[in-house]
């Protein structure tokens, strides 16, 4: 199989739905004549012209507004947020309207809409091109909220996004866009959303993480599996809605559970796991529920050393399976 | 009934805003595209709105119907529009919560329209989970998601896209109050739609005020269509207490809007209840800006012009508002012997399958 990049898978995935489906189409700033800033929709408008490769005017709010109006008409767009950072602007379109669209119209409406949003830091992106915006969505109901770590989960969950009648929060770790590279089929395939990935099988302790840290939490597995802590490492891959099964049917076999992420500690997906495993293996749990997240700070700070102690990293999350494995 | 007599246009304010009009030469006589049986039906429609209207004030008072936004003073406007829009016949519409006489007029009953301010079973936009007629009727090709002033504008604005990208003729009627147009969302939408000459008339019914914040506190100008000019399209004033000049605006605007792009409309209205049955407007404005603006109601300026005109006895008026009020109060019975909804509605529909 060859190996791909995520940037390059995620720009696939696209490819392939807009030639599948004349109503797909992406939307937003600098997307058409430079083909993204990260070159996610590089060649679309030479390939689908420019309604289908459109470089809207630097308005984040109509950006959001103007594609769920689309999706009313019956398009399927997919409208890029430039950087996380700058997703507020929208979010009045996005969490105040698009999550409500189809309850407040008692299901005569729905929302096929994917909305791209590079986000995550260790990049020295400072307080506004390193955020962490998964926690706002996840909190509510009406969108699904999507996170892949590698190119070929991000393949195949964002085609598989493209396809729902809802609105889809997808997320993809601006540093694991060249950073990561993974075996891609050539033949389509789809992924399922809302299912975890169980990445390495362990017995001891479960860990749960998903995006950039995900790559850190197979690493630190690697480095503690020669001291003998036999790690297993759950992408949630899908923050919502959450595979509630795979985590706990995990946490049930190794009856320890640390999650990890970059986004702040406090109201973050990991609280939400945590209170999940504690309704649900309760009985079964033989240490803390532990979390390993960016602590509550605003975002990242731009100084290395600054970042550095923000970010959770390889070294952090074999420290903390040490500790929680000596229960 | 005689054939109505040639009607003196009046003085009109089209094109004073910037100083474009949309191009339709007004000929002195009958309205243009209007018949006597047009006049007559906005007639009837502009009295069953007004007794629904106040039924359902007054049934706020009794407890039974728990918030309503009156649309007494709008209706000429709004009915203008609708005709307008009804007569061209390929328009898609995003109301706002004061429009209640375009949504009842495009096609509810006056029993699907009491169903939904009581929150009944078959209340048709949001099966009772919105406030009264919110959320969206296709049917009627109707869309108001939101109570959030000015977030449906942009929606607007990319359904006319859609419906572009589609190669449809359609051309979209987005609403919004005065107090919508500071909106930076209202900005964004009208300069999208600027850029990519959408088709999309904005329909603006400036009442002077949004709650209790008058014009003065809103903007720094007179005429808000004035804006228009700096998203690069017409922005036209229009009498909104005059239906003919609301619907002849409309329909000029739809045109332009279907040829050469988007269209700002602002139809100057009266506001003649407080803002919502939740408001007291004693608290910020005299009772005789009230009693002043309540001479030109158009449920009474109409009539009286069309008994100008010779299109309406006082005998048929009077069988008109007879047969509206027979109209609210059956409907009124239904609604209130139907069902609320199964608390078990509360789950569903939060996902498309
Ligand atoms: C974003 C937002 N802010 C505040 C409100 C509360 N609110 C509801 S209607 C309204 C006034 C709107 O005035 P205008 O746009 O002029 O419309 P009108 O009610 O006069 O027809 C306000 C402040 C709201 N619904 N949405
Ligand atoms: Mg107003």
């Amino acid at each position: 199989m060859p190996l791909k990049s995520v940037i390059e898978a995620v720009r696939e995935a696209m490819l392939e739905e807009m030639r599948r489906d004349e109503k797909v189409f992406v939307m937003g700033e600098d997307v058409g004549l430079r083909g993204g800033v990260f070159l996610a929709t590089q060649g679309f408008l030479e390939e689908f012209g420019q309604a289908r490769a459109l470089d809207t005017p630097l308005a984040e709010a109509s950006i959001m507004g103007i594609a769920l109006g689309a999706a009313f008409r019956g398009l399927r767009p997919i409208p890029e947020v430039e950087f996380a950072d700058f997703v507020w602007p929208s979010v009045n379109q996005l969490i105040g309207e698009a999550a409500r669209v189809c309850y407040g119209t008692n299901g005569a409406l729905s929302v096929p809409m994917v909305v791209r949003i590079p986000y995550g830091g260790g990049i020295r992106g400072g307080l506004f091109h390193s955020q962490n915006v998964e926690a706002y969505f996840c909190h509510t109901p009406g969108l699904k909220v999507i996170a892949p770590a590698t190119p070929y989960d991000a393949k195949g969950l964002l085609k598989s996004a493209i396809r729902d009648d809802n609105p889809v929060v997808f997320l993809e770790h601006k540093k694991t866009y060249r950073l990561v590279r993974g075996e891609v089929p050539e033949e389509e395939y789809l992924l399922p959303i809302g299912k975890a990935d169980v990445k390495r099988a362990g017995d001891n302790v479960t860990v749960v993480s998903y995006g950039l840290m995900l790559h850190y939490c197979l690493e630190a597995a690697e480095v503690v599996a020669a001291e003998g802590i036999d790690v297993e490492v759950v992408d949630l891959r899908t923050l919502k809605p959450l595979d509630k099964e795979t985590v706990v049917e995990s946490v049930k076999k190794t009856a320890k559970l640390l999650i990890v992420h970059e986004d702040n500690l406090t109201g973050g997906v990991g609280a939400e796991v945590a209170a999940l495993v504690a309704d649900e293996a309760f009985e079964y749990l033989d240490g803390p529920i532990t979390r390993l997240c960016g602590p509550d700070v605003p975002t990242m700070p731009f100084a290395q050393p600054l970042e550095d102690a923000y970010m959770p990293n390889t070294e952090k999350v074999a420290e903390a399976l040490r500790k929680l494995a000596a229960y | 009934m005689t054939q109505a007599k040639p009607r003196s246009p009046k003085t009109s304010r089209k094109g004073k805003a910037t100083g474009k009009s949309t191009g339709e030469n007004r000929a002195v006589g009958f309205p243009e595209g209007l018949t006597e049986q047009d006049l007559l039906n906005s007639y009837r429609q502009m009295v069953l709105v007004r007794k629904t209207d106040e039924r359902v004030w007054m049934m706020n008072r009794q407890g039974k119907v728990p918030i309503a936004a009156s649309c007494q003073g709008h209706e000429a406007a709004q009915l203008g529009s609708l005709l307008a829009a009804q007569q061209d016949g390929d328009c898609f519409l995003f109301p706002y919560y004061r429009d209640l006489a375009i949504k009842m007029m495009v096609g509810l009953s006056p029993t699907q329209v009491m169903l939904s301010f009581m929150g009944k079973v078959g209340e048709p936009y949001s099966g009772a989970r919105q406030f009264p007629l919110q959320g969206a009727d296709l049917e009627h090709r109707v869309i108001q998601i939101s109570n959030v002033v000015g977030a449906g504008l942009t929606q607007a604005v990319g359904y006319a896209l859609g419906c572009r990208m589609l190669g449809d003729d359609t051309v979209v009627l987005a609403y919004l109050g005065d107090g919508a147009t500071s909106q930076g969302e209202t900005h964004e939408a009208m300069n999208f739609a600027g850029v990519h000459r959408l088709p999309v008339v904005f329909v603006c019914e400036n009442n002077r005020y949004a709650i209790s914040v008058p014009q003065s506190l809103q903007m720094a100008i007179t005429d808000v269509a004035s804006r228009a000019e700096g998203y690069g399209f017409p922005g036209v004033v229009v009498d909104g207490m005059d239906l003919v000049q609301s619907y002849q605006a409309t329909r000029e605007g739809i045109k332009h809007a279907r040829s050469q792009g988007p269209v700002f409309l602002e139809m100057k209205v009266e506001r003649l209840m407080p803002h919502t049955t939740d408001d007291d407007d004693r608290r910020y404005r005299g009772d005789d800006e009230v009693e002043q603006a309540r001479l030109r109601d158009p449920l009474v300026t109409f009539p009286a012009y069309l008994k100008e005109q010779g299109i309406l006895t006082d005998q048929e008026a009077e069988e008109i508002n007879a047969e509206a009020q027979r109209a609210v109060n059956e409907a009124t019975d239904v609604a209130e012997a139907a069902s609320p909804p199964d608390a078990s509605d509360m789950l569903s529909h939060v996902y498309a399958p």
